[in-house]
């Protein structure tokens, strides 16, 4: 026998399931009234400062099948990389939002700023991204993922330096589409499969 | 900003597994890839904070938030109450808990859902609080109803309460739900079942509390959360910029 140790393990997760948005995003479920309005709906309020951007994409199944009832959160920096609560953080960046997959075409739309870099522990700096936790029926526990973005630097990102198969970086870097716009699709499974991240 | 240190890596072991053939809409949505294990960074370490500005009177009333204390729901009044801890044993405090469930018929209020039970006109279905300086929270509902879904032929849900907790930090995050003890449909659940350690499903069923329960008006259930902790040591490096 050995002394026992007083530390408690996580409590397991289980499936948002396909009404996490009664609870997460009342309106998109039909429950107008309930809350002023839904937590997240907006990532930065007006006069945020910084390049302001919109991501576009959607969540693929293993068989190429957009979800409907995908359930996003994002969680960011402001534009010099500071987070809410950081001092000299721009108050008017939220730094989280949430947001669903479109029920008919499956789409989701982020609309924030662009973040900057922020600093490692021990000395570096990883390049601006934006966090991402998904969570839909049929995904047990929340994935988490990154947004890059294809016009910064992303060469030395330290959690992109660790990805081996070097094809697979790709699947955290949106897109630019036109000025201020950015398509960032996660697909699930098989193909094409976005790195989800554990850390 | 003092550097809490990093965020204490998951146990995989005590989360469901992603992919169970028995839990169909798994199959597909499952990554067939490793995860990207890395420790993590002020990204996972920091996280949105919500205060009670956010919170109105009746958010943690379910049976009285849809009509705004006009009247009250249909069903088996509970008070389902617990903290929210972290890996050592700390309380949690001043952290959102959001809830969601199905009525008292075991029908959701959802533009998806066209189950056979009806909905309850006194009834949303949502809530939420912020734990106090104790990580203790509480909510007042009532008793959701057990509902089948389609999956294999004769598939239903045990009844549960949808939880979700924020944490301090964003790699905290966690979705999962809460059993009811003695519910004989947790044993046939698909989805309690990718919970492969029954152990750790025990950890989601909440026991009958009866030193809360307020006679003639709610019986009582008790739900602790545990969420990760951080790593202190005094031998961790400073955190650039902090
Ligand atoms: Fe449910």
């Amino acid at each position: 026998m050995v002394q026992k140790l007083d530390t408690l393990t996580e409590t397991p997760s289980q499936t948002a399931g396909p009404y996490v948005h009664i609870g997460c995003i009342p309106t998109f479920a039909g429950l107008e009234g309930i809350y002023p309005e839904d937590l997240g709906k907006r990532a930065i309020d007006e006069g945020a400062q910084g390049e302001i951007v919109t991501i576009t994409g959607s969540v693929f199944d293993g068989t190429g099948w957009a979800l409907r009832d995908a359930m996003i959160e994002s969680w960011q920096p402001d534009a010099q990389g500071r987070f809410p609560g950081q001092e000299g953080a721009d108050p008017k960046v939220n730094g989280f939002a949430r947001f669903a997959a479109d029920g008919d075409s499956g789409e989701y739309t982020l609309r924030t700023v662009k973040p900057g870099a922020v600093p490692m522990r021990g000395g570096g700096w990883q390049a601006p991204h934006i966090s991402l936790w998904i969570t839909a029926r049929g995904i047990n526990i929340g994935l988490q993922t990154r947004i890059y973005f294809s016009d910064e630097d992303n060469s030395r990102d330290p959690l992109l330096l660790r990805i081996e198969q070097r094809h697979r970086v790709q699947t955290l870097i949106a897109q630019k589409t036109g000025d201020g716009l950015y398509r960032f699709d996660i697909r699930l499974q098989g193909e094409g499969e976005t790195v989800f991240l554990d850390l | 900003m003092t550097d809490l240190g990093p965020l204490i890596p998951r146990n995989r072991a005590v989360h469901p597994v992603a992919y169970d053939v028995d839990y169909k809409t798994s199959v597909t949505r499952s990554p067939n890839l490793p995860l990207l294990s890395m420790e993590s960074t002020l990204t996972e370490e920091s996280g949105p904070r919500f205060g009670h500005g956010l919170l109105g009177p009746l958010d943690n009333n379910l049976i009285l938030n849809w009509t705004k204390g006009a009247a009250p729901a249909i069903g088996e009044r509970i008070l389902v109450h617990g903290r929210v801890l972290d890996e050592h044993a700390r309380p949690v405090p001043r952290t959102l808990v959001e809830v969601w469930q199905a009525n008292a018929g075991g029908r959701y209020r959802h533009v998806k859902d066209g189950y056979l039970a009806p909905l309850d006109p006194n009834f949303g279905g949502c809530g939420r609080t912020l734990t106090d300086e104790a990580g203790y929270f509480q909510f007042l509902t009532i008793r959701p109803g057990a509902y089948p879904w389609p999956n294999r032929a004769n598939d239903w849900r045990p009844m549960h309460i949808h939880f979700s907790v924020f944490g301090h930090s964003f790699g905290q995050r966690l979705i999962s739900q809460m059993y009811f003890e003695g519910d004989p449909l947790i044993e046939r659940c698909p989805i309690a079942a990718t919970i492969k350690a029954r152990s750790q499903l025990d950890r989601l069923v909440a026991p009958l509390d009866m030193t809360s329960a307020r006679p003639l008006d709610f019986l009582a259930y008790k739900f602790d959360i545990v969420l990760r902790g951080r790593r202190q040591t005094m031998f961790e490096n400073k955190l650039e910029g902090m």
